[in-house]
C-alpha cells in the first residue's frame, strides 16, 4: 500500500516550491509547510514534500534508505541511482554522505551540482551558527542537530569551491532550512 | 475564473518543476545563467516569455500580481500579460506596488523600495552581458567560468578615455556578489543602484535565449566602473508635470509638432500615490 | 520513376496534370476564389507584393493561388510576369510623411503628436488557436470607429533630427540606380541596396537583422516608428509637365533609430536604419531596416565584421527568387560531371591503395 502525496498536486507543489525558493533566497531561515497527511517512513513530511515538488523523470534520485523508493517512483517517477555522485538530488535520513563525493558541477556549468536533502533531528532560529552571505541583511542564527562533526570544515571545503559545490536542504518534520553554496557559516560565537 | 482547458498558470506541471530547479539554482548561483528548456508561449518571443514562464512556475493562487512595462501598469504590453495570468490563473491583479507579492517587470525598476516576501520577475532579452563585445555563447561561457571580464573593462576604458564617460545608458552591466558579470535587462542605468541590497528576491528569465539567474536579496550588486570614474546613473533633468517628482526615472513627451516637451514619471503607480501638483504650477 | 529519360514529356504533362488537381484538392468542396485570396489571405498577397516587387493585389492573390500557397513560387510568378510589362515611366517619390495612417506606433516615445495607433495587429493577442474560427461564422461584429484625429503625425526621426541628435542623411538628385535593369556593381550606393532589401526575402532579411541583435554587428536599435497606410502615387507625364495622381497604395515604412559612438569628425549621435515596403508587412519592414543600418556600418567608420555589414554577403543572397534557382537546381540531372567524379574518386583511391 502506497500512502498519498499532495492531496492538490498543482496547489500543493506551488506553495512548498514557494518556502523552497525562499528558504534558499534566506539561507538558514526556518520555514514551515503545510503538513503531509502520509509521508512514508522514514522520511518527515518536508523531505517528502521537496521531493513530490521538485523530482520527476528528469531527475536521477539517491536515498540511502529503501523504504520510501516505491513511494518516490511511484508519486515522482524517478529513476533512483545507486551511486550518490551520480544523483541530481541526493537524500539522507541517516549519516550525511561526503558533500565532496557528490555533483558538484563543473566551473563552466556549476548549474549541474546535486542537492542535498538531509533529514535532521531539529532547527532553531535565533541560536547556533552565524550564516553571513547572499539573502542575508546582516547575519541569520541557526541551530542544527544532527549533522556531522565534520560538517562545518566540509561546509567551508564546499563554499571554497564556488561556483561549483552542492546545496542542502535541512528537513526536520515539517520545517525547512536552506544552505546554499554562498553562505558562509561560522561556529556560535 | 480560469481558461478551460489550461493548467493554472498555463505551463504543465513538468515544465514548472524544471524551470523551478533552474530558479533555485539560481538563487544558489547569483548572477550566473542557468540554461532551461525554455517553451513556447503563447505570447511571442521578446514580449516577455522569459518572464512570463518565470512568473507562471511561481505564481499561486494566493498571489497578487502586478505587471509594468516602461513603468507603467497601462502600456498595452503589460495590459496584455496581466490579462493573460487572469485567465490562466485568475489571481489577484493590483497597480499598486506595495500591495503585489509578484512584480513582473520590462525595462523598469519600482521607484517605491520593494520589501521581502516580494518577487520582482524581470524580462530579458539577451540575458549574456558580453553579447555586444563576444557573440559567441561558447567564448562568453568559458569568460565567466574564468571571472575574465577584461574585454568589459577595456570597453569602459575606451569609453572613458573616448567620450569622458561610459557610454552605456541603460542594461548597464554590473557584478553580483563579487563574482560573475550579469545583465540587469534593459532597464535605464538610473535603476541599477535599487537591485544592490534589494531586500526583495529578484528573478530573470529569457525565453528566446533560454536562460533563467536570479539575484538573491540582501545581495551586492556594482555597476561596474573605475575608482576615478565612479558610475554615474542619469535621468532627465526636469520634474513631473503630474506629480513634481525630482526623484524619480522620467519619461520624454513630444506635446506638439514644434517639438515641445514634457516629462512625466515613467513609473504610474508612483506618479499616482504622490499629490498632484495643482494646475496652475504645472 | 526518377529518370532523366527521353520521352520526358509524357513525364511532364502527366505531372503538370496532377499538380493541378492536387492544387484544386477535393472538388467536392467549393474552389478558393482570387477575390477571397486577396480579400482573406491579405498578409501573403502582401509579402508577395513585396517579394516579386509588383504591386497589384488581385495578380498576386492569384500567384498565391497558383502556387498553392507557396509564397516564394508565387512571388517567382509574379516577378516572371512584372518583368514582361512595358515600362512608361517613373512615379514621382512617394510622401510617407503624408500618408493615410491605419497604423503608427513609436517605441522611443510613450506619447507624441497624432498619438499611437495600433491599428489591425497581433501584437497583444494571445497566441491560443481559436477554434470559433474552424466553425463558419455568420458575420463579424464591426470594429469599433473613432472620428480621424486630424493632428499631423511628424516622423520620430524628424523630431530627433530637429534637436541635432539625429543624423542628417545626405541627398541626392541623382537618378537612382534601377536594380531590374542593372546588376549590381559592388560597392552599391544605399539607394540600390535598399531597392534589393525591399525586395529581399522575409526570412533571410529576418535572420540577418536578428543577427545584428545578437551581437553579430551591433546598432543597439530602438524602433523609433513604425507607420502603415495608404500614400498617393503620382505620376508627371512629359506632356503634361505636372504631377497627375494614379492611386493609393498601402506601404509600411520602419524607421529604426541607432546609436553612433561618433567619430573623428562627428558627434556621438543617432543613426538611422530604413525599411519600406509594399502591403502591410511590419517584420519585413523592420528586419530590412536593421539590416540597412548593418550595412552603414562602413560609411559611419564602424568595424565591418558581421554578416549583415558584409554588402556582398547580403545583397548576393538576399533575392529569394535567385536563391531558390540556385539551391532547387540541384533536383536537374547533374549525372555527366557526377560521372566524372565517380571516375575521379575511383582512380584516387586506386592511387591511395598502390
Amino acid at each position: 500500500m502506497i500512502g498519498a502525496g499532495f492531496a492538490d498536486p498543482v496547489q500543493d507543489s506551488q506553495r512548498c516550491f514557494r518556502s523552497v525558493l525562499e528558504a534558499m533566497s534566506r539561507p538558514g531561515r526556518i520555514f514551515q509547510l503545510p503538513p503531509l497527511a502520509e509521508p512514508p517512513t522514514p522520511l518527515h513530511s518536508a523531505t517528502a514534500a521537496v521531493l513530490l515538488t521538485l523530482a520527476d523523470a528528469d531527475t536521477p534520485v539517491w536515498l540511502d534508505r529503501a523504504e520510501p523508493l516505491d513511494w518516490l517512483r511511484f508519486h515522482c517517477g524517478c529513476p533512483v541511482v545507486a551511486e550518490a555522485g551520480a544523483a541530481q538530488f541526493v537524500v539522507a535520513v541517516g549519516a550525511m554522505p561526503a558533500l565532496a563525493g557528490l555533483a558538484l558541477g563543473t566551473e563552466e556549468e556549476p548549474h549541474l551540482a546535486a542537492t542535498l536533502l538531509v533529514q535532521v533531528q531539529g532547527l532553531q532560529a535565533g541560536q547556533g551558527w552565524r550564516l553571513t552571505g547572499p539573502g542575508i541583511e546582516h547575519a541569520h542564527r541557526l541551530a542544527v542537530q544532527g549533522l556531522p562533526a565534520d560538517f562545518l570544515a566540509q561546509w567551508a571545503a564546499n563554499r571554497a569551491r564556488f561556483p561549483q559545490g552542492v546545496d542542502i536542504v535541512l528537513c526536520a518534520g515539517d520545517s525547512l532550512a536552506c544552505l546554499p553554496r554562498t553562505v558562509r557559516i561560522e561556529e556560535a560565537g | 475564473m480560469i481558461e478551460a482547458g489550461y493548467n493554472f498558470g498555463y505551463l504543465d506541471e513538468n515544465t514548472k518543476r524544471m524551470i523551478r530547479r533552474a530558479l533555485l539554482q539560481a538563487v544558489a548561483l547569483p548572477g550566473y545563467q542557468v540554461p532551461f528548456g525554455s517553451r513556447e508561449m503563447p505570447l511571442p518571443y521578446g514580449w516577455g516569455t522569459g518572464g512570463i514562464q518565470v512568473t507562471a512556475s511561481i505564481i499561486g493562487a494566493d498571489d497578487t500580481l502586478k505587471v509594468i512595462d516602461q513603468g507603467a501598469d497601462d502600456t498595452t504590453n503589460a495590459v496584455s500579460i496581466r490579462r493573460f495570468f487572469n485567465r490562466v490563473t485568475g489571481v489577484a491583479t493590483t497597480e499598486h506596488t506595495a500591495e503585489a507579492t509578484i512584480i513582473q517587470t520590462r525595462h523598469r525598476v519600482p521607484e517605491a523600495k520593494l520589501r521581502e516576501g516580494q518577487v520582482l520577475v524581470y524580462q530579458v532579452p539577451m540575458p549574456e552581458p558580453l553579447f555586444r563585445l563576444e557573440p559567441r555563447v561558447a567564448e562568453t561561457k568559458r569568460m565567466h567560468a574564468l571571472a575574465d571580464y577584461g574585454l568589459m573593462h577595456v570597453k569602459l576604458y575606451e569609453d572613458i578615455a573616448q567620450h569622458g564617460a561610459a557610454t552605456t545608458s541603460y542594461n548597464y552591466p554590473v557584478l553580483v556578489n563579487g563574482r560573475y558579470l550579469m545583465s540587469p535587462s534593459p532597464i535605464p542605468a538610473f535603476d541599477n543602484p535599487k537591485l544592490d541590497m534589494m531586500p526583495a528576491l529578484q528573478l530573470f528569465g529569457a525565453g528566446r535565449e533560454k536562460r533563467i539567474y536570479a539575484v538573491p536579496p540582501y545581495t551586492e550588486v556594482r555597476s561596474l566602473d573605475f575608482e576615478d570614474h565612479p558610475f554615474q546613473p542619469a535621468r532627465a533633468d526636469a520634474a513631473c508635470v503630474i506629480c513634481g517628482a525630482r526623484d524619480s526615472y522620467l519619461d520624454e513627451l513630444i506635446v506638439d509638432d514644434g517639438g515641445k516637451r514634457h516629462f512625466v514619471c515613467s513609473d504610474t503607480d508612483y506618479c499616482a500615490s504622490r499629490p498632484p501638483l495643482v494646475e496652475a504650477a504645472a | 520513376m526518377y529518370v532523366a529519360v527521353k520521352g520526358g514529356e509524357r513525364a511532364i504533362g502527366n505531372a503538370h496534370a496532377w499538380l493541378d488537381e492536387t492544387r484544386r484538392g477535393d472538388p467536392a468542396l467549393p474552389e478558393l476564389s482570387v477575390e477571397q485570396v486577396e480579400q482573406q489571405l491579405g498578409l501573403a498577397v502582401d509579402r508577395v507584393m513585396a517579394e516579386g516587387s509588383c504591386h497589384d493585389r488581385g495578380l498576386a492573390a492569384l500567384a498565391v493561388k497558383q502556387a498553392r500557397g507557396d509564397l516564394i513560387e508565387a512571388a517567382f510568378l509574379l516577378r516572371a510576369y512584372r518583368t514582361t510589362l512595358a515600362r512608361f515611366g517613373a512615379s514621382e517619390p512617394v510622401e510617407t510623411g503624408a500618408m493615410r495612417i491605419q497604423r503608427r506606433i513609436s517605441a522611443t516615445y510613450k506619447d507624441l503628436p497624432g498619438g499611437q495607433v495600433l491599428g489591425p495587429t497581433y501584437d497583444y493577442t494571445h497566441r491560443l488557436l481559436d477554434f470559433a474560427l474552424a466553425a463558419e461564422r455568420e458575420a463579424v461584429a464591426p470594429a469599433p470607429e473613432g472620428v480621424a484625429d486630424p493632428t499631423p503625425m511628424p516622423r520620430v526621426t524628424e523630431l530627433l533630427a530637429k534637436e541635432g541628435l539625429m543624423r542628417r542623411e545626405t541627398t541626392s538628385e541623382a537618378e537612382p540606380p534601377d536594380l531590374t535593369r542593372d546588376p549590381l556593381n559592388f560597392p552599391v550606393p544605399r539607394a540600390a541596396w535598399l531597392q534589393a532589401l525591399a525586395r529581399g526575402d522575409e526570412g533571410f532579411l529576418l535572420g540577418l537583422g536578428y543577427s545584428t541583435q545578437r551581437g553579430y554587428g551591433n546598432s543597439h536599435p530602438f524602433a523609433g516608428e513604425i507607420r502603415m497606410g495608404e500614400v498617393t502615387v503620382e505620376f508627371t507625364p512629359p506632356e503634361l509637365g505636372f504631377a497627375i495622381e494614379l492611386g493609393e497604395i498601402v506601404l509600411t515604412e520602419c524607421q529604426m533609430v541607432n546609436q553612433f559612438a561618433g567619430s573623428k569628425s562627428e558627434p556621438p549621435q543617432f543613426t538611422r536604419g530604413y525599411g519600406l515596403v509594399f502591403g502591410h508587412g511590419e517584420r519585413k519592414a523592420m528586419a530590412m531596416a536593421l539590416v540597412d543600418r548593418g550595412l552603414r556600418a562602413e560609411e559611419l567608420g564602424e568595424p565591418v565584421d558581421a554578416p549583415a555589414q558584409s554588402q556582398e554577403f547580403v545583397l548576393y543572397h538576399c533575392d529569394n527568387v535567385e536563391a531558390t534557382g540556385f539551391v532547387e537546381h540541384l533536383k536537374l540531372p547533374h549525372y555527366v560531371d557526377f560521372q566524372s567524379e565517380l571516375e575521379k574518386l575511383r582512380s584516387l583511391r586506386q592511387e591511395a591503395g598502390r
